[in-house]
């Protein structure tokens, strides 16, 4: 019989492409949980991703209200799809959501990013996306570390014991 | 069980966490430093105080939470604690393992 050889996680990369809400919390808390273990962590933001990082965007994200399952209404009721489309509903949601996060200790993003890079975590930004969307690094929050090409994404994930996550 | 830690019989558990917070000495928390690397210094032991605390008043512990302790940023917290510090301060603090996610 082959003996199984367990390697342990060394390096992740976890990869966010979208502007929700609860898809950038995935990756940062993933990220900082692989952070909080010791293990090398990097977060490549692409496409809609991007606005977790930008300075304007970052503490402004949106859950959607509509084409989402998952929502209730506060005690557990289908959250109807009309209602969620109504001026405002989606922020107030969105507002709520971040309020109850802050109770559970889960900072903003601004801060997230801080708490990743303080333990030596790293952010990067997708190159190609940053062109289609027009934002230069100075439109960035300061934790980001570079922007950078695919290619360079994947030269960094070398090594055994090294996962990417497309979140 | 038991392990001898420091010339004491300290109670832990299979992952070395101590079981009784009591036992909880300073030289007890510099062997088990010792054990993972660590030199205990002021600050460390000032950081211990502050967790050993928290714990206490039955408050969860986070790194951010740390990081606004007044005591260590979280920056300077990675630093005292290389690698996994939540893990390693409560280790050597004789208090349970975290289960905080953040």
């Amino acid at each position: 019989m082959e003996k199984e050889e367990k390697v342990p996680l060394k390096k992740i990369l976890l990869i966010c492409s979208k502007a929700n809400l609860e898809d950038v919390y995935a990756a940062l808390v993933m990220a900082n949980g692989a952070v909080m273990e010791g293990i090398e962590t990097k977060i490549f933001f692409t496409f809609f991703g991007l606005d977790a990082i930008t300075k304007k965007t970052m503490n402004k994200l949106h859950t959607a209200t509509t084409g989402n399952p998952g929502m209730r209404m506060p005690g557990g009721l289908p959250f109807p799809t009309l209602l969620g489309g109504l001026p405002g509903v989606e922020a107030g949601v969105s507002a709520m959501m971040r309020k109850q996060m802050e109770e559970l200790d889960i900072p903003p993003v601004d801060e997230f990013l801080e708490l990743i890079t303080a333990g030596g975590g790293e952010i990067y930004a997708c190159k190609l996306a940053m062109d289609m969307f027009k934002l230069t690094k100075e439109d960035l929050s300061d934790e980001v570390e570079a922007v950078i090409t695919v290619g360079e994404l994947y030269e960094m994930c070398d090594g055994a014991g090294t996962q990417i996550v497309f979140t | 069980m038991d392990k001898l830690i420091a010339g004491v019989n300290v109670s832990v558990n299979e992952e070395g966490y101590m079981t009784d917070s009591s036992q909880w000495t300073k030289e007890v928390a510099a062997a088990i430093a010792a054990e993972e690397g660590i030199e205990l210094t002021d600050k460390h032991y000032e950081l211990i105080e502050f967790v050993r605390n928290k714990v206490a008043n039955g408050e969860t512990l986070t790194i951010r939470g740390i990081g606004k302790s007044g005591v260590v940023s979280a920056k300077e917290f990675y630093g005292l604690f290389p690698g996994a510090p939540l893990k390693k301060a409560t280790k050597i603090s004789g208090v349970p393992k975290p289960t905080s996610c953040i």
